[in-house]
């Protein structure tokens, strides 16, 4: 049943009886040859490669509540490949690219939106620094533009020039990034994945890993046990509660993100601008709301929510940049967990456990992701090898001494 | 038949002069925008979002979804304002949203007729066809159809101020039940803090035609204790861990002209010892088609404008409902004069005497395209129409949850109260009371939520979501109360859900066959009621988003002109041209020539500066940085290099052994705070048993660096002590006297490569010192130099700085690795041993050009492309080098014994910048350090 | 969030800084022959439960003392504050 605007038009004028479920809502079986354990935006894209782009049919996604429940139904909707370290930037890059293509692929409209991304810079060392990224985006196949003050006004004329703290003297411009709509790439990838025969499993939660003879022979559930081939784990902040059931201990420390929309405003902000003098991002939804936000809170926590310092660094961000945002009005708040590692970058690797392969450390960049990360992923499973660009994203790499710490901060999650 | 004051109900009969939409109208001093316009007969307010239908008000306050108007002109341009809580004052002037050209005549208003193709989710379902049309016309269309008000795109004028306040209880909410908790409190002698949302207290009591003389009692009570803060116009916001709750006053929001310097709004972080949620409850609707019509409100909006404001919003009124409420409405409605018709889904009810009323009945339909003018009754499957003029729905009561879930709380059903009730896990020290808690709501209410037949009937009526989109979604397959809500849009619009939500979780349980437990609820997070950006702010704007921190000789560098920059929080002087000079080149060069060739004096206070004291000082130093301090001698400074844990290098800077147990450590500006912090936690938390004591005296010593080959002789002419080269070697160091007596210390160590000093005093009197420096070396061609000049000479002398401590840069990458001591512990020295990490072939080199060379550039081998499959490394510093005469850097490359003294490219795609040139030692004068030890 | 300071009575957690878990309070000996294996999983490996926690707190803004803080990670309940110089894991 594919969508389009005829569709549409039919449906209208039949009083929309032959819309259906947009998935299945199938029992589980008793055995798979890949389970994907988690329904958020990365297990739903790593299903949905492995059964068109691998051929692999007999697969399951296990949620333990609604498919896409978690941070890809409360993220700021942002997608950028404004990385700059080798072991980074192709990843990214790669995902833009899957981005360009992704509402054909899926039969959805995800509302891709290329409408720029834009750092400011506020310091000659900063610009110098984006200088160096700038480039390393272009030497890695991206996009990229440093713009001057000027041409930062020609964009955002309403910024705060003349009295700000910080003189804004310039940007790096990646004008591919921007926006996507976040619950329409869960649906998307569900979608997608159910019609080509994946079975999307809501409501149950895995409990504990079945390992036999050193090997991954499946997972116990709150619907019972389903027997796997493989098994891959993309549950961002419950990342290290699961995988301490067969006794691994992950370099994540879980913690929050909070993150904001205002009410609903006429157009006012064209693109994505981050604020290089303070915790601070936005941009405007289709719908008119303002979406924004800034730093984690900083400690660990499963609660999903923050605290009131935080909401009032990102208003001070807000109006730090642009004073004009005074009177428009904060109307939402939430909070996800994020999987902070210990360099800021991700993990797509095998376990040390035979069939049990793990996706995750996101940090609070996952949802540009998604595309590569469930396209790696699909990869590691399939072939047993890793992707090309995600090569470096492996969990041992901090006992070599390989980190991807693109902030520079270290072993520290809070700081990344 | 119109919408008219009859009284003056409870507000004053003082006359206001206002303005909507361009036309000029009479309220009463004490009336809303929304109250004032009803009684001047105006009720289409506004238009809904998606298909642009002719709204008027619901409700009495804050939970408003329709009357949305924008308020102000200007700066003061605020939109989305809600006409039932902004207060009228003379002057207001106000305009409505979402239409084009008018209110009456909006062209949008064909998205109606259009509404069966424009269901919920439609959109997900096409504009994907011509890709390429999705941002050029489909999205920009969507965007100017999107939105509500408009901002002003002008610089908020008003401030916004930030209070903190203390109490043993906090009281939410100013009707009867938290004036009793709050008097109750404060005669045992709690302090109490009682935030009310609206201008008076009283609560509900206030809308009813009932006497309030118990309200006022207990509020004259309240008034005379002085352990009791009574806020009106305060909204409590978000409850937070540990007994932190928000609350945002409006101040101004009311008055035609504020008092000058007044805050437009505070914001207030509470600390409560235990805090009483009393915030009471809201009506529900019943979806019905065609519910929105203006002048279709819930029943006790339409009774409380009656009682409260003397407003009867119209001649012939229908009360519809499922609930005992309705009847007060119907009674208030009869005793003014109106004609009313009272229908009732129960079998039965109390009749009143001369009120027409239906049992067992309901409303079906209604008509009137910019105000109601009849309902469609249905009852024993007979139906007929009435005329009328309002409303009133009384579908049942929502207490007001919504702060019991601010921590994860979430609401359980109460079949009993007929709507959501606290659950179990409050924040820790709430309580709730009264119709909060579902005290007194019961009023035999019998289920009913969706009496639609056709449609449309409005669940969600900002976004217009209809009940047809409930059953969509449900049939598409999005059947948790999750995926309804992000599918419809369903509770996100500017009423966060409170008209929304339990209506629809209501109508989705009547269709799906689950039941309302089932079904579930989502939860309410904070703002209870959405927040000013700007308050949320503060004072944290313009200049003051961040502290500026000014460097003790900032008054001299203000008087000779120097050009400023911001580090971190820091101002420092970049440069300091003459008069003569017109570009930063010009003072640059000469102040860097005038270092190498005379001496120059900088202000280097930024720079951390960390006192260590104690019998384990020098162990302690020992442990902290990589290289050795046991040994250091007493009077005598050593370079050191400090790793962070995991073998990255952190910081370098310099430790002076002043006595045997007293050493002065430094560090980078960037650092001084993280340093500081770090080894703190060395100390604290792996080496308590350590006898030593830390302290930051960043900002209690004025620190001076003085350069160049005749710095000894100006400081001779200085310091009350000998600082030949026997005496005072390089490396040396003393705390000592100015030969004026001032306290001092006195470090030989060079950032520039020339004999040079750092001269210390107490802050106080830095600004005296920079100024004495000048004068009394002024025969010896003393100049002042800046940032840019000390990052020129440094560069020229080879040091690594920030740029080059990238925080993934080793000792090794930096050419640094002998001073990392194996036969010792310190931090970082094992995890620097790691496989990837000895491996590296990155390391620090020097570049020379005839063109300048750019920080940032990439490093690419001749011939080879561009990309980073070729690229060696890169420009982390550069400048041009008077001393030179020719262009320099520093940075880092792979193989670097390979490329030494060959050329590479410089490349800067981003500036088209493909330049050569070539590798060197970075230390390009005086690699030997003979000039440092004269 | 209030972190009840054992010298000071309760702060608000505004004015600390937070560096992660206390066992980072157990650094291993460095001078031995496995130290590279200890090291590593000292400084990156985490437990991260989700329940009770003990982390450290700097009270940068304060009385610069290092606090151990045992605290609930899925309702933020502080339980327990302790100097972290006085703490033996």
């Amino acid at each position: 049943m594919s969508y389009s605007i005829f569709r549409v038009i039919k449906e209208a004028l039949n009083d929309h009886k032959g819309w259906g479920p947009a998935w299945r809502d199938p029992a589980p079986k008793s055995h798979y040859d890949i389970v994907i354990v988690g329904g958020g935006g990365h297990g739903l894209a790593t299903a949905f490669y492995l059964a068109s782009r691998y051929g692999l049919r007999n697969i399951a996604v296990l949620e333990r509540g609604w498919l896409g429940g978690g941070n890809v139904g409360r993220n700021t909707t942002i997608v950028r490949s404004n990385y700059m370290l080798p072991g980074n930037e192709p990843f990214y890059e790669l995902s833009m690219k899957l981005w360009e293509g992704l509402e054909q692929e899926l039969n959805y409209n995800a509302m891709v939106s290329q409408r720029g991304v834009l750092n400011l810079c506020h310091s000659d060392a900063q610009r110098d620094a984006f200088r160096k990224r700038g480039n390393a985006m272009l030497l890695q196949g991206a996009d990229a533009e440093l713009l001057d003050t000027d041409g930062v006004r020609q964009l955002y004329p309403y910024l705060n020039f003349n009295d700000a703290r910080f003189p804004i003297l310039g940007g790096l411009l990646q004008r591919r990034g921007g926006t996507v709509r976040h619950d329409a790439v869960a649906w998307g990838y569900a979608r997608a994945a159910d019609r080509l025969g994946v079975d999307l499993i809501q409501n149950c939660e895995v409990l504990d890993f079945r390992v036999e003879n050193g090997a991954t022979v499946g997972v116990e559930t709150s619907r019972g046990f389903i027997g796997a081939g493989k098994v891959g784990v993309a549950v961002a902040g419950s990342s290290s509660r699961l995988m301490s059931k067969v006794g691994i201990r992950l370099p994540i420390e879980s913690h929050v993100l909070q993150a904001f929309v205002s009410e609903g405003l006429k157009p006012v902000i064209p693109g994505v601008i981050t604020f290089g003098a303070g915790h601070f991002y936005l941009s405007q939804s289709d719908k008119g709301g303002l979406v924004f936000g800034g730093d984690i809170d900083g400690y660990n926590t499963y609660a999903s929510r923050g605290n009131l310092p935080v909401v009032e660094d990102v208003c001070e961000g807000a109006m730090g940049l642009m004073p004009m945002l005074g009177r428009a009005r904060l109307l939402r708040s939430w909070g996800g967990v994020m999987d902070m590692s210990m360099d800021g970058s991700p993990f797509i690797d095998r376990t040390k456990i035979p069939g049990l392969f793990f996706n995750g450390g996101w940090c609070y960049g996952g949802f540009k992701a998604t595309p590569a990360s469930g396209l790696c992923f699909a990869h590691l499973l399939a072939t047993g090898t890793s992707h090309e660009v995600a090569s470096q994203m492996r969990l041992d790499r901090f006992a070599r001494g390989a980190m991807i710490d693109e902030k520079g901060q270290g072993a520290q999650p809070n700081l990344h | 038949m119109k919408s008219r004051r009859v009284s003056s109900g409870r507000i004053s009969s003082t006359p206001v002069h206002f303005t909507f939409d361009g036309k000029s109208y009479i309220g009463y001093e004490g009336d809303t925008l929304a109250s004032a316009l009803l009684a001047n007969d105006q009720l289409l307010l506004g238009r809904s979002f998606k298909y642009h239908r002719p709204r008027g008000l619901i409700t009495l306050g804050s939970e408003e979804p329709n009357a949305l108007v924008t308020l102000g002109t200007g700066a003061k341009q605020t939109p989305n304002t809600r006409a039932t809580t902004q207060e009228l004052f003379e002057g207001l002037n106000a305009v409505s949203q979402n239409r084009f050209p008018s209110l009456k005549f909006d062209f949008l208003s064909v998205n109606d007729r259009l509404s069966r193709f424009l269901t919920a989710g439609f959109y997900y379902k096409t504009f994907m066809w011509p890709k390429s049309f999705w941002e050029s016309v489909y999205e920009p269309l969507i965007r100017r159809a999107a939105g509500l008000g408009r901002l002003s795109e002008i610089e908020d004028q008003d401030e916004y101020d930030k209070g903190f306040l203390h109490c043993d209880l906090l009281v939410i909410g100013g009707g009867e039940a938290g004036l009793e908790e709050a008097l109750r409190a404060a005669e045992q002698g709690q302090s109490v803090v009682l935030c009310e949302e609206g201008p008076r207290l009283g609560g509900m009591a206030l809308f009813e035609s009932s006497p309030i003389d118990r309200i006022e009692v207990l509020v004259a009570k309240l008034q005379g204790l002085s352990n009791v803060r009574i806020m009106t116009r305060t909204t409590v916001q978000g409850a937070y861990d540990h007994g932190v709750y928000s609350a945002v006053t409006q101040n101004t929001e009311h008055l035609a002209k504020p008092r000058e310097n007044t805050p437009r709004q505070t914001l207030w972080r509470i600390y409560s010892g235990s805090a009483v949620l009393a915030s009471g409850a809201h009506e529900r609707m019943i979806a019905f088609d065609n519910n929105d019509r203006p002048g279709i409100m819930l029943s006790s909006a339409l009774r409380g404008y009656l009682n409260y404001y003397g407003v009867l919003a119209g001649e012939s009124c229908v009360v519809f409902g499922s609930h005992d409420d309705a009847r007060k409405t119907a009674a208030d409605l009869h005793a003014a004069g109106a004609k009313v018709v009272w229908v009732d889904t129960r079998e039965t009810h109390e009749k009143i005497e001369g009120v027409e009323s239906y049992t067992n009945a309901r409303v079906v339909d209604t008509r009137g395209r910019h105000r109601l003018a009849q309902v469609q009754v249905e009852q024993q499957g007979r139906r007929f129409w009435i005329s009328c003029q309002a409303l009133g729905v009384a579908g049942g009561w929502n207490p007001r949850v919504q702060l019991t879930c601010h921590q994860g709380g979430r609401p359980k059903w109460s079949s009993e109260v007929g709507g959501f009730v606290p659950g179990v896990n409050l924040p820790p020290g709430m309580r709730v009371v009264g119709a909060a808690a579902g005290d007194g709501l019961t009023g035999n209410w019998k289920p009913v939520w969706d009496l639609s037949v056709t449609g449309p009937a409005f669940v969600d009526q900002q976004n217009d979501v209809s009940v047809k989109d409930i059953k969509l979604a449900h049939q598409e397959g999005y059947v948790s109360v999750e995926h309804l809500k992000r599918y419809t849009t369903l509770g996100m619009a500017t009423d966060q859900g409170k008209n929304a939500n339990a209506l629809g979780i209501g109508v989705l349980s009547q269709h799906s066959g689950k039941s309302i437990e089932d079904v579930g609820t989502t939860l309410f997070r904070p703002p209870y009621t959405p927040v000013a950006i700007g308050a949320l702010a503060g004072r944290s704007r313009g200049k003051q988003f961040k502290p500026t921190r000014l460097t003790p000789s900032h008054a001299f560098a203000e008087q000779q002109g120097a050009s400023f920059v911001t580090v971190g929080n820091w101002l420092r002087a970049a440069y300091f041209p003459l008069a003569s000079e017109k570009h930063w080149r010009e003072s640059v060069d000469r102040e860097a020539l005038a270092v190498r060739n005379a001496v120059g004096v900088c202000d280097v206070t930024t720079l951390g500066k960390i006192d260590v004291q104690g019998r384990d000082a020098a162990q302690f130093l020992n442990l902290v940085y990589a290289n050795g301090f046991l040994k250091l001698p007493v009077g005598k400074t050593r370079y050191g290099l400090m790793l962070r844990e995991d073998g990255v290098v952190f910081d370098d800077g310099t430790a002076a052994r002043l006595s045997e147990n007293h050493f002065v450590v430094t560090t980078t500006t960037a650092n001084a705070v993280s340093v500081y912090r770090h080894m703190e936690f060395v100390h604290q938390c792996l080496a308590p048993q350590l006898d030593v004591h830390l302290i930051s005296t960043t900002e209690s010593w004025a620190q001076f660096a003085i350069a160049g080959p005749k710095s000894r002789e100006l400081l001779q002419r200085i310091v009350d002590l000998d600082i030949s080269n026997e005496a005072f070697g390089f490396m040396a160091c003393a705390e000592t006297q100015l030969l004026d007596g001032t306290k001092a210390r006195l470090f030989r160590i060079s950032f520039s490569g020339e004999l040079a000093y750092e001269l210390a005093v107490p802050t106080r009197f830095g600004n005296s010192l920079m100024e004495t420096l000048l004068e009394v070396g002024a025969d010896l061609g003393a100049v002042p130099y800046g940032t840019e000049a000390l990052g020129v000479l440094r560069i020229e002398k080879g040091h690594a700085a920030g740029n080059e401590l990238d925080g993934r840069t080793t000792a090794l990458n930096l050419g640094l690795n002998q001073m990392v001591a194996q036969s010792k512990d310190s931090i970082g020295r094992v995890l620097a041993s790691r496989e990837a990490m000895v491996q590296s072939t990155l390391r620090l080199v020097g570049f020379k050009s005839e063109e300048q060379i750019l920080t940032g550039s990439w490093l690419i081998p001749q011939g080879q492309p561009s990309d980073q499959a070729h690229a060696l490394g890169w420009v982390s510093s550069a400048c041009y080098s008077p001393n030179l005469g020719c262009y320099i850097g520093i940075g880092f490359i792979e193989q670097a014994d390979q490329h030494m003294n060959q050329k590479v490219r410089a490349v800067s795609l981003l500036d088209n910048i493909d330049r050569e040139v070539n590798v060197v030692s970075p230390h390009f004068i005086d690699p030997e350090g003979e000039r440092l030890r004269v | 969030m209030l972190i009840n300071h054992p010298l000071l009575g309760p702060r608000d957690a505004q004015e600390f800084v937070y560096k992660g878990d206390a066992r980072l309070l157990q650094r291993p000996d460095a001078m031995v022959e496995d130290s590279l294996e200890r090291f590593t999983d000292y400084a990156y490996n985490r437990d991260n439960p989700a329940g009770i926690h003990r982390e450290l707190w700097y009270h940068e803004q304060g009385d610069r003392s290092w606090l151990v803080v045992t605290r609930n990670t899925l309702t933020h309940e502080i339980v327990g504050v302790e100097l972290a110089s006085e703490v033996r894991l």
